[in-house]
């Protein structure tokens, strides 16, 4: 089957790729880019493991094909360390000990990322409506929700 | 998931030209965040897939025209769930939206995708039928406009006919004062498919509408013109015995994981009589 050209900026860099109509975008961020952080897991949008945000907005990258993706402003977790400092979601994930095995701990931090960009004073509920579509199997919810209220408390003081 | 091609139609006409040379094998393609569960476990295998998130005659995503609201088919549950003009004349519809799935999903579901998949657990179904909305469907022969009512037919099946393309939803302004709620009984908080999902609308005439779905192949509405459900003064018992009645076409099947039938049936009554009571609240609240 004939490949499509797409343009899209991921992390900040323009990228020209000659896609499969039936790669989704996280095949191509993963296989083509190299960019292995988004996580394949459930592949029904389900878990939020492969959470990336796209032109602003997180999306499930397994349920979005990679030709939707033309012309659009992507971030994954690779881009959010500018210079290889942490952010302070990423630093509070750590200090309140949200991450065990790590494997959903990108999508996590990508959906605490867009939360606190769309909503900078979340409430503990908006924060557990807005982390809803993110499966830790580890449990660590609490320490998660406990990170994300930190950093708003930091940030705020 | 199997090869296919991919084609993104700029009009309308073009979408309707890709649609007529592939016939069935070709698949609308919207958020995708049912298309692409279908692809790729198999049960979709089309040759091509017709992307018709980039159509200009699709946008705006909503606009307040005479007596009406409209909602475009590809309008994501985000959107419509954050919209002023939805919260203030639609709250069930804005209500619905807001739980579908989690934020990833809504910011890609759309409300068209949403009733064409028509699951019947749809969450916006229910609202749409108290709402009286219309289904503006357009195929080469013209447009023509479904009552919502006779749009559903069973899991996966409309009333849409091949080559035919859901372009818009239109919501009728209420001409009156209404009080109207959305709610939904799922397994666990926050993700997940509803066991029940209902809607249900009361107006300053006394008349309820209530609507209901996942309790049976396709989503239902059901009319108190008689005034009863919404009086605050009525007896209970009376009540009870007219939500009997309204509830009468509903069949939960007995094969569901999520839920059994007995249950279903026992949490549309629960939430029926919950949802009339939001609803005549809010419409003595304003």
């Amino acid at each position: 089957m004939a490949t499509v050209p797409i343009d899209l900026t991921v992390n900040g860099r323009g990228r020209s790729l000659q896609v499969a109509p039936h790669h989704t975008l996280l095949d191509v961020l993963r296989d083509d880019l190299a960019l292995t952080g988004a996580k394949e897991c459930c592949l029904v949008g389900e878990c939020g493991a492969c959470t990336v945000i796209v032109d602003g907005r997180t999306v499930d990258s397994c349920l979005m094909l990679a030709v939707e993706a033309d012309g659009a402003l992507v971030t994954t977790i690779e881009g959010l360390a500018a210079g290889g400092r942490l952010t302070p979601i990423q630093e509070a994930f750590l200090d309140e000990g949200g991450v065990q095995c790590g494997f959903c701990i990108p999508g996590q931090v990508i959906s605490a990322h867009a939360l606190l960009e769309a909503n900078p004073h979340p409430t503990r509920a908006e924060i557990e409506e807005g982390m809803a579509g993110n499966l830790c199997r580890c449990g660590c919810y609490q320490q998660i929700i406990e990170a994300i209220l930190a950093t708003v408390e930091a940030a705020h003081p | 998931m199997q090869p296919f091609a991919y084609a993104r139609p700029t009009t309308l006409a073009e979408a309707f030209s890709i649609l007529q040379a592939y016939g069935r094998d070709a698949r609308l393609l919207a958020g995708g965040t049912d298309l692409i569960i279908r692809l790729r476990d198999g049960t979709a295998r089309p040759t091509i897939v017709v992307d018709v998130k980039r159509i200009p005659e699709l946008r705006p995503a909503i606009r307040k025209e005479a007596g009406r609201l409209t909602i475009s088919a590809t309008t994501v549950m985000s959107e419509i769930a954050s919209d002023e003009r939805v919260r203030r004349h639609f709250v069930a519809l804005a209500e619905a939206a807001a739980v579908v799935g989690a934020v990833q999903i809504r910011n890609r579901a759309t409300l068209g995708g949403n009733i064409c998949n028509a699951s019947p657990a749809a969450d916006t179904a229910p609202a749409l039928l108290v709402y009286g909305a219309d289904i503006v469907a357009v195929g080469s022969a013209g447009t023509r406009r479904i009552p919502i009512t006779d749009f559903f037919v069973r899991s996966g099946q409309t009333t849409l006919q091949e080559g035919e393309l859901v372009v818009a939803i239109e919501l009728p302004l209420p001409s009156g004062p209404t009080g109207a709620v959305h709610l939904r009984r799922t397994r666990r908080r926050g993700h997940d498919l509803a066991s029940v999902t209902l809607a249900c609308l009361v107006d300053a005439n006394g008349v309820t509408r209530l609507a209901f779905g996942s309790v049976g192949p396709r989503p239902v509405l059901s009319v108190d013109s008689s005034g009863v459900l919404a009086d605050g003064a009525a007896d209970d018992d009376a009540k009870a015995a007219l939500l009997e009645e309204m509830f009468a076409s509903a069949s939960p099947s007995p094969g569901s994981m999520r839920a059994s039938p007995e249950y279903r049936s026992a949490m549309l009554r629960l939430l029926g009589r919950r949802a009339v009571g939001t609803a005549v609240g809010r419409l003595a609240g304003g």
